[in-house]
């Protein structure tokens, strides 16, 4: 932000839920629900920060907009996608303080499930999963489809990745990642409807060195890490940050550890998992020693699921034991 | 017999080609638009005509040309809409096939209003024929100087293409069939930008229906308050209806607007009355997205005035009452005609068009034609009916572009007057199985 200050933009200031926030112009409400942060903001399932053109496509970020703008306070006539609806100045937001919103957001979560096969007792992604957290949060416990779910074979996409597409949600992360972070996209979206699946139409591996994202970007557990899966439960590791002098990538990255071992490496991810950093394959699959690694500290996961509940951490103390700690580390207190 | 602009000289012998075209008065616009008048008087003329998009929605083509974005030294396009797949419509193919030339004089005078250089037809996949026809006739309106640099001496300069599209449905919708146009797949863009700031290759676009841009030569010809004589208050003009179904006469009519559906129906000049004289059960007035009448519903509003062929006297009544002129797909049900299955016919459909790339659109399509299925063959339960309605409901305004509320609506509408069939097959799976087993109780109770 502190670059962009001398920039001078527009501020928009818009309502969010009764709560006041100032923006830039431009930004998305979902971007300035998430400055708010907490409750309020919508969940999100497709739009990632980091790759461009991402969103619009789950959902699950519907909100109801009150008032267009101050110029024009008419509202949307439907229910938006937050993630790609900018902000205008005066715009009012209801989101958790909407029932039609919720009930919106209730029938998609359904609509995400009813050809999940919802197998987390045997899937890597449970303890971490976003689809997972969804339907804690926003789903409905009865299941009205019995009809038969969709289902596809596994798919080998080389000595790292596996692809599960029974478990897709189809939100075209990895495609965006593909294109924007890696020089030739060879997987895609192919089919439409229900039978779309991700794909590399002939079978084809994905070979390039920063292949191994598009499981960092998954938000379910359709793409696996093939040096992790089975190994263990999420939530019985523990995360650490650690970096390493790396020619390819930035060498930042959190290695989830148990005992001395590390069972897998990924990026550092925010509270709304994503990514701060994408990492390269040899940090990703190769360094699995702890002596590969300067570790930093461990750190703390700001998300809702199972892996940030019981996990090692350090106590909340006044004076820092250790100088430097990074921000990750430092526990929020609970307000009163 | 009611005036006729775009079928006047369709059935004349030869029309395909350019000398009987132009001797039927043909390319007199392109003449006129381009040596008397400017781009800002073309598209005034279209906006006192008050054209409503042709292609459904019914939007005012005048209004739409109007918000083009015309940002300097970026290119703006005009895209034709012939991706026409909608069940039940088939009155652009028609038209195109018989005469081509009519599309392509409206392409130029549409291009010249919107300072379009480049201009593009995107064609259904499955109308090849179709293409080849349009190809011959540009080549044809190449070789006349028609299109090409300084057209007939004015200055002005269009480049006309066919592309043929892959056989979506979807790509019928605008910013998918830019997508697709553009080579990529067909998935409906996000809205904000829309084509009138973004649209192909990132520059302002219009996309308009095949039947819109062909009523345009007579507007320019005739001057826009001439065409707004016609019709009925905001539907001005005339409508091609490509009727089907149950009628003895079934086929494209141009109808002026305003025409009673009664009369529609019942005329020898257009329908020629239910097939066999059986008795009529239910009328899907606009292509299989809209919403499904019953007989005392079609002929009358619930209000009880007599419903005319107009955008406004069909949606009287919301979708409680009510339907939508759409793209003009008149499919008449006689009293054989069975509900739910006709309803699971348009929810296969749906299931098998939709792009698959939101959510509610993806899986509730699919849904409801499994549902459906069962209830069709005999294993519906009583809630599944409940049970349609709301993911209905759970998809309808929820999605990225209209396909949802189009596969939403005739499954909601069915339901909604229909609901007494609906339970008889539920109740009844042996009886409604069998083969040509309809259930009249509705309609007998209707009739007396």
């Amino acid at each position: 932000m502190g670059s962009r200050l001398c920039i001078k933009n527009e501020m928009a200031k818009i309502t969010f839920d009764g709560i006041e926030v100032e923006v830039e112009d431009g930004t998305t409400i979902l971007q300035a629900a998430r400055k708010i942060g907490g409750d309020v903001v919508p969940p999100a399932m497709c739009f990632y920060t980091p790759l461009k053109g991402s969103g619009g496509k789950c959902r699950v970020c519907l909100v109801k907009v009150t008032q267009g703008s101050a110029r024009d306070p008419r509202p949307m006539p439907k229910l938006v996608a937050s993630c790609i609806t900018p902000v205008q100045d005066g715009m009012v937001v209801e989101n958790t303080t909407n029932e039609e919103v919720l009930n919106a957001r209730k029938g998609i979560v359904e609509m995400l499930l009813i050809n999940h096969p919802l197998d987390c007792p045997i899937c890597d992604q449970a303890g971490e999963c976003d689809l997972q957290n969804l339907s804690y949060e926003h789903g409905v416990s009865a299941i009205r489809y019995e009809e038969e779910r969709r289902t596809f074979n596994k798919v080998d996409l080389g000595p790292y990745i596996q692809l599960h597409m029974t478990r897709c949600i189809l939100c075209y992360r990895c495609v965006y990642t593909a294109d924007q972070i890696t020089e030739k996209r060879v997987h895609g979206v192919l089919g439409r409807g229900d039978a779309a699946e991700i794909g590399t139409y002939i079978e084809n591996v994905i070979d390039n060195d920063f292949s191994g994202n598009v499981i960092d970007v998954c938000p379910v557990g359709a793409l696996t890490d093939k040096t992790w899966r089975f190994k263990n439960r999420v939530w019985f590791t523990k995360p650490m940050d650690a970096h390493r002098d790396c020619p390819t990538c930035s060498g930042k990255v959190t290695l989830w550890t148990r005992g001395d071992q590390v069972l897998r490496v990924t990026a550092r991810k925010d509270e709304y998992a994503e990514v701060e950093e994408f990492i390269c394959n040899t940090c990703r699959f190769d360094k699995k020693e702890v002596s590969d690694w300067t570790i930093e500290g461990p750190r703390h996961i700001d998300r809702g699921s199972v892996i940030s509940a019981n996990h090692y951490e350090l106590p909340v103390v006044n004076v820092p034991i250790v100088p430097n700690l990074p921000k990750s580390t430092v526990k929020k207190m609970p307000q009163e | 017999m009611g005036l006729k602009i775009l079928t006047e000289h369709i059935n004349v012998p030869g029309i395909e080609t350019l000398e009987v075209y132009r001797k039927h008065g043909g390319y007199r616009s392109v003449e006129k638009a381009l040596k008397t008048m400017t781009p800002e008087e073309v598209v005034e003329e279209v906006k006192t005509s008050g054209l409503r998009g042709r292609g459904g929605a019914g939007f005012p083509a005048g209004m739409k040309w109007s918000f083009l974005a015309k940002p300097e030294g970026v290119p703006r396009y005009l895209v034709c809409n012939a991706d026409e797949s909608e069940p039940g419509t088939f009155k652009d193919r028609v038209f195109m096939e018989k005469n081509p030339h009519a599309l392509i004089e409206g392409m130029i005078t549409s291009s010249y209003a919107l300072g379009a250089h480049t201009s593009y037809i995107y064609i259904r996949g499955e109308l090849l024929f179709i293409l080849r026809i349009l190809e011959k006739a540009i080549a044809e309106a190449y070789a006349a100087g028609l299109l090409g640099k300084n057209i007939l001496g004015s200055g002005y300069d269009l480049d006309l293409h066919v592309a043929p599209g892959g056989g979506a449905y979807i790509c019928g919708e605008e910013t998918a069939l830019l997508e697709s146009l553009e080579g990529k797949r067909g998935n409906p863009r996000n809205k904000p930008p829309f084509p009138a700031v973004k649209g192909l290759f990132a520059s302002p676009t219009v996309v308009n229906n095949v039947e819109t841009i062909a009523s345009v030569p007579w507007i320019v010809n005739n001057t826009g308050a001439e065409y707004a004589k016609i019709g009925i208050g905001r539907s001005t003009g005339t409508k091609l209806i490509s009727a089907s179904g149950n009628i003895n006469r079934p086929g494209v009519y141009e109808i002026e607007l305003g025409v009673p559906v009664e009369e529609f129906i019942y005329s020898d000049e257009y329908c020629g009355g239910i097939w066999k004289g059986k008795e009529l059960k239910a009328v899907v007035p606009g292509g299989s997205s809209v919403p499904i009448l019953p007989k005392d519903l079609i002929l009358k509003t619930a209000a009880g005035e007599q419903r005319l062929m107009t955008y406004e006297s069909l949606s009287d009544g919301g979708f409680v009452s009510g339907s939508m002129l759409g793209s003009g797909a008149f499919i008449v049900f006689d009293e054989d005609q069975c509900i739910v299955r006709n309803t699971w016919n348009y929810a296969r459909f749906y299931h098998h068009e939709s792009c698959g790339q939101c959510s509610p659109c993806r899986e509730g399509t699919g849904w409801m034609e499994k549902v459906l299925h069962r209830i069709e063959y005999g294993h519906g339960h009583q809630q599944d009916i409940d049970l349609l309605v709301s993911v209905a409901k759970q998809i309808e305004g929820n999605t990225i572009c209209p396909l949802g509320d189009a596969a939403a609506w005739p499954v909601a509408s069915a339901i909604r007057h229909f609901r007494e069939e609906f339970e008889w097959h539920i109740k009844h799976p042996q009886e409604a199985t069998a083969p040509g087993a309809v259930y009249r109780g509705q309609l007998a109770a209707a009739l007396a």
